[in-house]
């Protein structure tokens, strides 16, 4: 593999194939936990911690796992690190875990953490691995953040529980059915963004 | 509970995980898939029978190894690794085993067993099931609700999908934005099914 500098692997983590709207994969908590700003930066952290781990993990003992039962050994190491954040945010951010403790569970059936051991820790040394890990978890952070903003200012006129607005201008932003709608616009705004400035397609690979 | 109570108790988590928490539209679970298969009715409904197939026999599996292994030896904190090592384990048997017996329907199926396991709901039903301690009924309910609850989904969105092949969409819009608009037009559909039952 030709050398690629650590900047351009974290910043493809960050902007070019920004998991949710680029690679438009684990979806489910982008829309979930992101009727605030405060879930969904907790949960991306989460994510984020996840991520950099299992890459590290999977890119020390790549050559010591045979290539016919990879995908279990992933998985295993995976919920491993998934049990980990589970039991630290139990204990130390109680009310929070109360509201998105499934989610938090279910980080393990996550499509990019999954994706990002194979496609990239499997076979990187460590120092790369560890930096797709951060590149990926922070481009996670930052799309789910955004959402949250979006959600919780239009839906409670609010930013990280503090009144700004003091009307709340859409309710529906926060209700289930927001999430979809904010998810949608957002997207389309974007790829609206990358054809207009930036000249690219602009189109959200399909899917899964 | 006994008797006719425990009926209607299954019978209520039937149709609160079928239609006011459904997995899709208001625990938002399973998009991935939701979003994959929904382009064509075919492997909607494909998926759809599958996917419940998987859901009910992967719940029990499971719900037998959290009840009689992990409880009696205090192994509850591990419940994460072991119900995504049942599923995995399971799907990939049933995967075998259907190519060797049915080849027939391995064909036509075989592609979506592989998918399940990257689904969310799959692992989020035995999580559940251990969370609110249920017994052994009232957890097949829930992985049949949901199993039907997502099949609906994926059939009302599937057959908006293909018609939406004939509208005029904007460009930046084309693809996965519209259908998450679409969705969240669904989901204030399934709002109004909130507060029929209170669980």
């Amino acid at each position: 593999m030709k050398k690629v500098s650590y900047w351009a692997i974290f910043k493809n983590g960050l902007f070019g194939e920004n998991p949710v709207f680029r690679l438009a994969l684990s979806l489910c908590p982008a829309v979930a936990v992101t009727s605030g700003v405060k879930n969904g930066f907790l949960m991306g952290v989460a994510v984020f911690f996840v991520m950099t781990m299992v890459n590290v993990t999977v890119s020390l003992i790549r050559s010591f796992i045979s290539p016919k039962v990879r995908i279990p050994a992933y998985m295993f190491i995976i919920a491993t690190w998934v049990t980990v954040t589970d039991l630290v945010m139990g204990a130390y951010a109680r009310d929070v875990y109360k509201e998105m403790g499934l989610y938090i569970m279910l980080i393990v059936a996550f499509a990019i953490v999954l994706s990002r051991a194979e496609v990239f820790a499997s076979k990187n040394k460590l120092i790369p691995s560890m930096i797709d890990g951060m590149g990926m978890g922070l481009g996670f952070l930052l799309a789910l953040v955004l959402i949250g903003i979006t959600r919780e200012f239009l839906g409670k006129g609010s930013l990280w529980g503090y009144d700004i607005l003091h009307t709340r201008p859409l309710l529906i932003m926060v209700l289930p059915t927001g999430g979809f709608f904010a998810m949608g616009l957002l997207m389309g705004f974007l790829n609206w963004i990358d054809r207009k400035v930036f000249g690219g397609t602009g189109a959200s690979s399909g899917g899964h | 509970m006994e008797g006719s109570g425990l009926w209607e108790h299954v019978l209520t988590i039937f149709i609160a995980s079928a239609l006011i928490n459904n997995f899709v539209f208001a625990r938002y679970l399973g998009l991935c898939i939701f979003f994959g298969v929904t382009k064509r009715m075919e492997t909607a409904v494909g998926m759809s029978i599958t996917f419940t197939a998987v859901m009910v026999i992967s719940s029990v599996l499971s719900w037998v190894v959290y009840k009689y292994i992990m409880v009696p030896y205090h192994l509850e904190y591990l419940k994460i690794v072991i119900f995504i090592g049942i599923v995995a384990a399971f799907v990939q048997a049933a995967d075998t085993i259907m190519k060797k017996k049915t080849p027939a329907l391995y064909y036509k199926l075989g592609i979506y067993l592989a998918l399940i396991v990257t689904n969310c709901i799959i692992i989020a039903v035995p999580l559940i099931n251990a969370g609110e301690e249920y017994g052994l009924f009232e957890s097949i309910a829930l992985a049949f609700g949901s199993g039907v609850g997502f099949s609906l989904a994926l059939i009302i969105m599937a057959s908006i999908r293909e018609k939406l092949d004939l509208a005029d969409v904007p460009k930046s819009f084309q693809g996965l934005p519209i259908a998450f608009v679409l969705t969240g037009l669904i989901a204030l559909a399934f709002l109004g099914f909130s507060g029929m039952i209170t669980l």
